[in-house]
């Protein structure tokens, strides 16, 4: 039938994407509840995400697992597919992603510090002062500032970050999964750093750590900073 | 062949107008052949600022559109003979401003003047941007304040990237112009001081303009502050800033009215 027509090639490709992972926890009903709470304090937390669930290791049945895909749905939570999950197990409303089981609790043990380990080269290095509205994203190394960051303007890196002048923007240093990321600065006046989604505002920096040359890591789940002399 | 500056801020009411006219003002009266464009279409002001508007027929979008020619809408200032201004239009909107309309417009006005001066609207927009794009420099006029400071932090970022130099690799100059400075207050820390600002931006100095009544005084006369009261503190301090735009090279004092001062003095004591 399509014979007569010239053929055109039919193009696709592989591609990788960043989606926010979400892990329930049994029992589903205090999840959800931390959920609800979570969507209190801040209502668009979801809002534009891809969010993927993990559902490896919770043994759900078919029910309770479409129960729970309404109740995130209920929530604006729009659910991209699903992982740790058995694709036989469930019917055909969320696709299942590629990632198999078994290599799902291998990475949980190890957790990747350094994808594909960045190579120096890709560093970006800027000599000139980041203006208010500019947004440096380095996605596969660090940044390195000779200059000031103003307020308003954001630096995101898979790597870690480094301010020669006042830092008064934003910084979110190890911005696709790496927690030895750190962030350093010659003054300290941010509006927002974070390392690996764990951030801390202006207002919550210590007042003997303003304006003073700091650097800042992950101890675990908490940010520190710390001056450095 | 002109040079061509736009006077841009970001932040509204910071001084833009008041720069343009007192600064093609002040060069014109150093014998530099100037005209004023007003790229605020629809909330125009430089009209009234240079006295000149009861004489606007043709205005800048007719001259975009082709409607008039650009002999036909520029205006000749009735004080200073080699100071010209091309007004906005109030009845349109920024969207009859054409990017190749006002390319060619700025390419007619080169040969025949030394400076051209294109005083942007504010905000980030369309007008604004379409005042610095096919500049060969910026001042930037900043208020010693934090909303100013910042506006004109990401104001300086676009200068970077959205005009033609940009856009052809090369760097776009920039001059900082700080206006309505007080200080006394500054003195107080009720304002951010010059260091400070500097501190931020990181941009060469073009003048520091004190706060004064003369401003408005001048503003409400239709006369540029360089014009109206040349002996005035902030005339004296436009007026070093232009000659620094022409190269001399010339102290950096801020100015002030002994007048003003006491004023100062005797409202803060009724007070």
């Amino acid at each position: 039938m399509s014979a007569e027509r010239p053929s055109t090639s039919f193009k696709f490709r592989g591609g990788c994407f960043h989606a926010l992972v979400l892990k329930p926890e049994t029992p589903l009903s205090t999840w959800l509840a931390d959920v609800d709470a979570l969507l209190a304090r801040s209502p668009g937390f979801f809002a534009e995400k891809s969010v993927v669930i993990d559902v490896s290791g919770l043994s759900l049945t078919r029910k309770i697992f479409l129960d729970l895909l309404d109740e995130l749905s209920k929530r604006g939570i729009r659910i991209l597919g699903v992982e740790g999950a058995n694709p036989s197990d469930f019917d055909g409303r969320v696709p299942f992603l590629a990632r198999s089981q078994t290599e799902k609790s291998k990475s949980t043990a190890a957790p990747v510090l350094a994808p594909s380990t960045p190579s120096p080269a890709s560093s970006l290095l800027i000599e000139a002062p980041v203006r208010s509205g500019q947004l440096v994203v380095c996605p596969d190394g660090d940044v390195t500032v000779v200059a000031s960051v103003a307020s308003g303007a954001e630096i995101v890196a898979s790597g870690s970050v480094h301010v020669y002048g006042t830092l008064r923007g934003r910084v979110l240093a190890g911005a696709y999964g790496n927690q030895r990321a750190r962030i350093f600065c010659r003054r300290l006046e941010a509006e927002l750093i974070a390392i690996d989604g764990h951030y801390i505002v202006a207002d919550e920096i210590g007042i003997h750590l303003r304006q003073a040359p700091i650097q800042a890591w992950l101890d675990g789940d908490a940010l520190k900073i710390a001056t450095m002399a | 062949m002109a040079q061509v500056m736009v006077v841009t801020s970001g932040k509204g009411g910071v001084g833009k107008t008041t720069t343009t006219a007192a600064l093609g003002a002040a060069l014109a009266r150093q014998g530099q052949r100037v005209v004023v464009v007003d790229f605020d279409v629809g909330l125009r002001n430089l009209d009234l600022v240079m006295g000149a508007e009861r004489r606007v027929v043709y205005d800048l979008i007719h001259v975009v559109q082709g409607t008039a020619k650009l002999s036909q809408a520029l205006i000749r200032d009735k004080r200073i003979e080699t100071l010209f201004l091309l007004a906005a239009s109030q009845t349109r909107d920024k969207d009859s401003l054409s990017d190749d309309g006002v390319e060619r417009v700025i390419g007619e006005l080169r040969p025949s003047f030394d400076w051209v001066i294109c005083d942007s609207p504010a905000g980030i927009e369309r007008g604004a941007s379409l005042a610095m794009r096919h500049a060969d420099f910026a001042v930037v006029v900043t208020n010693p304040e934090v909303s100013s400071v910042r506006d004109s932090d990401r104001i300086i970022g676009l200068l970077d990237s959205i005009t033609d130099k940009a856009k052809h690799g090369e760097p776009m100059d920039k001059l900082l112009l700080l206006t309505r400075y007080d200080p006394i207050r500054a003195g107080r820390g009720e304002m951010l001081s010059i260091d400070d600002v500097l501190d931020i931006l990181c941009l060469p100095l073009l003048g520091i303009i004190p706060e004064s009544r003369e401003v408005l005084q001048a503003s409400n006369m239709g006369a540029p502050v360089t014009l109206n009261n040349p002996k005035s503190a902030p005339a004296r301090a436009y007026s070093d800033a232009a000659r620094r735009l022409m190269g001399e090279l010339v102290p950096l004092v801020v100015p002030s009215d002994k007048s003003t001062l006491l004023n100062k003095l005797f409202g803060r004591r009724a007070a």
